[in-house]
């Protein structure tokens, strides 16, 4: 995963305003990058340009060595699809799905034929063979996390975003998630970028991005 | 991926939410609706089609109301043709003391050519058809005179032995008025009975069936050669009156199953645009999992076609159901054994149906599929550009298409389309205005019900598609039973109590005396008897008439029939002249016509026009002198045209009276007939029973469609529920925390929904009264006094039924715990 240049410049009020200023920076297979700084300072919208979920305003991301915003929308998803894993603050789960059925649907999307069986796998990864049938009502909040790791892991993602994973969950269960996630990013070999203000989960990624008023200023 | 299962997936999941069922409902009702009339005017005009012949008696059949030329039947038979002869005509049966007015047929050898004459006792043991001297009589005859068989009963003056009951006769099925019941005898009787003579009101029937080429080359031969008052009827258009009578039927209940439609496009509306709503998290989670656009589309495109399908299928079962009540309430008037339908309204509801879902969804599914991915980082990013009325057009087009089919033409399509939509803006405009005037009440109420009001006008869009809903559906109701039955007694309330009741006709001039002695010998001041001539309207200033030259059918219909024409020295009682001078007493010599104004704007006659009459093989002119306005409701002798005296006394001519017989005079008439058999009375009561009871069935059938567009007002009632759901549990919740009990929650949202019903009910009652107003003043010309119960019935019903209901579809709301729903929709 290469980063060059990426600026993104929004217009607030009339005025324009630069949220990203050519940031410039790579991640390498394996290794857990932490995205930290203040509110504001532009961690989501990284976030969401580093899964080309938003267009930046100049520069270019690297996926795998394939330029992600040369393609287009529909091309895009695709690449995510592929390459890229999500974990997400509000878990983000599809109510209308079971928790197997949830870690399934990216598996069904790239169009793998065992996608039961592999997401049931990935469930029994994050400990949840128990719950396959539940819907994400019924699961609790450390349970609806981990089912969003397992959907996450599932399709074999080159690049794994998590958006403050623990932020809607109490310290005992984050911590539980975060050893998860670290254990399942060494396993797969997977680059995993994190957003949060959360110190201590920080300190345990192997570097630290530090972001002020979208420019890059530790690292 | 397999995107279809996984549709199905999602679909089966989401029928757990409250959009699902509501557009499965308001589907499987417009279905219902449209199917049921479908399925059952398919079973009519299959009906129709199957039994062609049977229905006509034959395979071609030449009408004439006189004597056919005996060439006709002479050149049928040369021509290798089965034939037989029939002649209606009514008359007064006499058996015992009682006389009774009957429908006589008389019928020669070989009827019917096609279909068969039922009976009891069996054919076998009595013959094909009654043997001269004998009378076969329909049950409601039979019953009526509480014969039994073996019977001797008076015709005219002839006497006939009762030898079966006539339970089946193919050619009169579907006779939907018959004002007396049947008498079937043989032709070769009818001499004997003197009932037939010149001018005499009958309908002369030839009979030819056989091979296909042998009927088609003699009505080549025949059509060319008829004269005025004839025609031919074969099976292509056999019944035309059946099949007019069935083509108006499909029409208009085809289009008051349209209401529902129209209805159901604005629940799939409501439904669906608060599912998409809820949806967009879904798909953009879905985009990020690297979902296309394109996949997305089709997920929820597959899950409302699935949905779509199933809901119309249902509908169509629903709908199958359906049209046994109509067929109950209207195939009993054609008195014939209907057919099983084809698979075509199926067609026909499973299209509109998904037209209906599929017009109104997509511009929601559209949006969906343009939910933008980052949505997933930041909700606040609201809903994709809608693509506002304009995603409706494909929608709005389609629903207009199905109101200009099922009208049958464009015109009245369009003015069906403009009525509806003025309908609808009407009912929403008041609707509006009311529940600002509602809103401004609530100062006065109490907490709950201030609570409620409030929310009546807080959510003022909602509410006005509530009310006009119910409203719709509710008005057509009102105006089929209340004012139907309003209209009806205040038009019997008009007539004097002392209005005439019974008609005579056939009196022969030499009965002239006796008859009116007859009155007087009886007690009953003798009635004025008018004189009637039989004579067809043959030229006006010397122009021959020619149906054909008349756009209106009505016009053509007239020009086809003979007049009844007559003879006066004064211009006749309650009759009142708009053009034109009254001839002095006497005549002036002059010969003169006096001409109902409503015949002359349809005949195109104006003051001092020429007319030429054609009586028997006669010829007569004369000026039109003046034009009459007629009360027709009177139940008094009128004429079309009246000619001054000495211009028809030269033709035979037949007199006609009506009078007001007494309750327990009915002996009189029983007296009369035997002295007098050739005269034929006409109970008006009777009539008007016959006529009262079609109203009804027919009023049953129009209710039993607009039931379906009631019950499309609780789908948009759910709907509107369902759309505000989230809201409600949020607002429940702080009231909660706020130390509101369940009861005063509970009292809160009846006070919404029964405001709601008792808005649609004000403005259904409003419209009922406003359309009977006008049905009254402006279509009957009678006074119309406004129903004092509409509007409080009207009301009350509407608040009860609708706060009951609304209350029932948001009970699930009171019961979630405040904290939990804070926390998910605060």
């Amino acid at each position: 995963m290469q980063a060059v240049a990426l600026t993104k410049q929004v217009t607030s009020e009339g005025a324009p305003l630069l949220i990203l200023d050519r940031l410039e920076f790579s991640a390498l297979p394996g290794e857990s990058v932490a995205v930290v700084g203040a509110s504001g300072s532009g961690k989501s919208t990284l976030l969401g340009l580093l899964a080309g979920l938003d267009v930046p305003s100049g520069g270019k991301v690297f996926l795998d060595g394939i330029d992600l915003f040369a393609l287009d929308e529909d091309g895009r998803a695709a690449l995510r699809g592929r390459l890229v894993g999500f974990v997400f603050q509000s878990f983000q789960l599809l109510p209308a799905l079971t928790a197997l059925e949830n870690v399934m649907l990216p598996l069904e999307l790239a169009g793998a034929t065992h996608a039961r069986d592999e997401a049931a796998a990935e469930l029994e990864r994050v400990g949840l063979t128990q719950r396959l049938s539940h819907y994400p009502r019924q699961l609790s909040g450390g349970e609806q996390q981990r089912v969003a790791i397992a959907r996450a892991f599932a399709a074999k993602p080159r690049l794994l975003l998590a958006d403050e994973p623990t932020g809607n969950l109490d310290s005992v269960t984050g911590a539980r998630i975060i050893d998860l996630l670290f254990r399942l990013n060494e396993e797969s070999s997977t680059t995993l970028i994190l957003v949060t203000h959360d110190d201590q989960l920080a300190q345990r990624c192997q570097r630290r991005l530090h972001l002020e008023n979208g420019v890059l200023v530790g690292n | 991926m397999n995107s279809f299962a996984l549709a199905l997936r999602m679909l089966r999941r989401e029928w757990r939410g409250g959009e699902m069922r509501v557009l499965a409902a308001a589907l499987v009702i417009a279905v219902a609706s449209v199917t049921s009339v479908g399925f059952f005017t398919d079973r009519v005009g299959r009906a129709l089609k199957q039994q062609a012949n049977t229905l006509l008696g034959a395979d071609l059949v030449v009408v004439s109301d006189h004597p056919l030329d005996a060439d006709i039947e002479r050149e049928a038979l040369r021509r290798g043709l089965k034939t037989a002869q029939t002649l209606s005509f009514p008359s007064m049966m006499r058996y015992g003391e009682l006389a009774q007015l009957a429908e006589i047929k008389a019928v020669s050898r070989n009827y019917p050519l096609r279909g068969e004459l039922r009976a009891v006792p069996s054919n076998h043991a009595i013959g094909a058809y009654p043997a001269s001297g004998t009378a076969w009589l329909d049950e409601r005859l039979f019953r009526q005179i509480n014969a039994k068989p073996g019977a001797v009963m008076a015709i005219g003056n002839s006497r006939l032995t009762v030898s079966a009951i006539l339970t089946r006769e193919p050619d009169r099925v579907g006779m939907m008025f018959n004002i007396a019941p049947r008498l079937l005898m043989n032709l070769e009787d009818i001499p004997a009975t003197g009932l037939i003579q010149e001018g005499s009101r009958a309908s002369y029937r030839l009979l030819v069936a056989g091979g296909a080429d042998s009927v088609e080359s003699f009505r080549l031969w025949a059509a060319p050669r008829l004269k005025r008052g004839e025609r031919l009827e074969s099976v292509a258009d056999a019944r035309p009156e059946i099949r007019a009578a069935l083509a108006r039927a499909e029409r208009f209940l085809g289009l008051a199953a349209l209401v529902s439609i129209v209805l159901a496009a604005v629940t799939v509306v409501m439904a669906t645009r608060r599912f998409m709503a809820r949806h967009l998290d879904n798909c953009a989670v879905l985009r990020c999992l690297g979902a296309r656009q394109q996949l997305i589309s089709r997920l929820y495109l597959y899950q409302f076609l699935l949905l779509g399908l199933a809901a119309s299928l249902v509908g169509c079962l629903l709908g199958y159901a359906g049209q046994m009540v109509l067929a109950q309430r209207l195939g009993s008037l054609l008195s014939t054994e209907l057919p099983l339908p084809s698979l075509l309204p199926v067609v026909q509801g499973v299209l509109t149906g998904m037209v209906t879902l599929l017009g109104f969804s997509l511009p929601f599914l559209q949006q969906l599929k343009d939910v933008p991915a980052l949505r997933v980082l930041r909700r606040e990013l609201g809903a994709p550009r809608s693509y506002g009325l304009l995603g409706f057009i494909l929608g709005l087009a389609a629903i207009s298409g199905l109101v200009v089919w099922q009208a049958g033409d464009a015109r009245l399509g369009a003015y069906v389309l403009a009525g509806l939509g003025a309908a609808i803006m009407a009912a929403a405009l008041l609707a509006l205005l009311l529940i600002r005037a509602l809103s401004g009440m609530r100062r006065q109420a109490v907490a709950s019900w201030r609570y409620g009001l409030a929310n009546i006008a807080r959510r003022a869009g909602n509410s006005v598609a509530q009310v006009t809903a119910f409203s719709l559906g509710m008005l057509v109701l009102l105006l089929l039973t209340v004012v139907r039955g309003d209209l009806m007694q205040n038009w019997q309330s008009t007539l004097p109590a002392d209005a005439p009741n019974r008609f005579l006709i056939n009196i022969q001039p030499d009965q002239l005396q006796p008859l009116h002695d007859f009155f007087r010998s009886h007690n009953v001041v003798p009635p004025e008897l008018y004189p009637m001539v039989r004579g067809r309207l043959l030229a006006v200033n010397g122009k021959p008439v020619v149906a054909t030259d008349y756009p209106d059918e009505r016009a053509q219909r007239l020009v086809e029939r003979e007049f009844n024409l007559s003879w006066a020295n004064r211009l006749p009682e309650g009759n009142q002249l708009v053009a034109g001078k009254w001839w002095a007493d006497g005549g002036s010599g002059a010969d003169r016509l006096s001409v109902e104004e409503g015949i002359a704007k349809t005949l195109g006659i104006k003051l001092g026009d020429e007319l030429s009459y054609g009586v028997g093989g006669a010829v007569f002119n004369a000026k039109v002198a003046n034009l009459r306005k007629v009360d027709w409701d009177s139940f008094r002798v009128n004429f079309f045209v009246v000619a001054s005296p000495g211009l028809l006394e030269r033709f035979p001519a037949s007199y006609i009276t009506s009078f007001h017989l007494a309750a327990g005079q009915e002996a009189l008439l029983d007296n009369m007939v035997k002295a007098f058999p050739n005269l034929t009375v006409i109970d008006v009561a009777a009539v008007m029973d016959e006529v009262r009871s079609i109203m009804e069935r027919v009023a049953g059938a129009v209710e039993f469609v607009f039931l379906f567009t009631w019950l499309m007002g609780f789908t948009v009632l759910y709907a509107a529920i369902a759309a505000t759901r989230d809201e409600r549990v949020y607002e429940v919740a702080i009231l909660r925390t706020l130390g509101a009990s369940r009861k005063q929650l509970l009292l809160a949202l009846f006070a919404e929904f029964a405001g709601i019903g008792l808005l649609a009910g004000l403005v259904a009652a409003l419209g009922a009264g406003g359309t009977g107003y006008v049905l009254s003043t402006k279509i009957l010309t009678l006074p119309y006094a406004f129903n004092f119960w509409l509007l409080p019935g009207g009301m009350l019903a509407g608040a009860a039924v609708i706060g009951v209901a609304g209350v029932a579809g948001c009970y699930g709301v009171l019961n979630q715990p405040p904290l939990q729903a804070i926390r998910d929709y605060g």
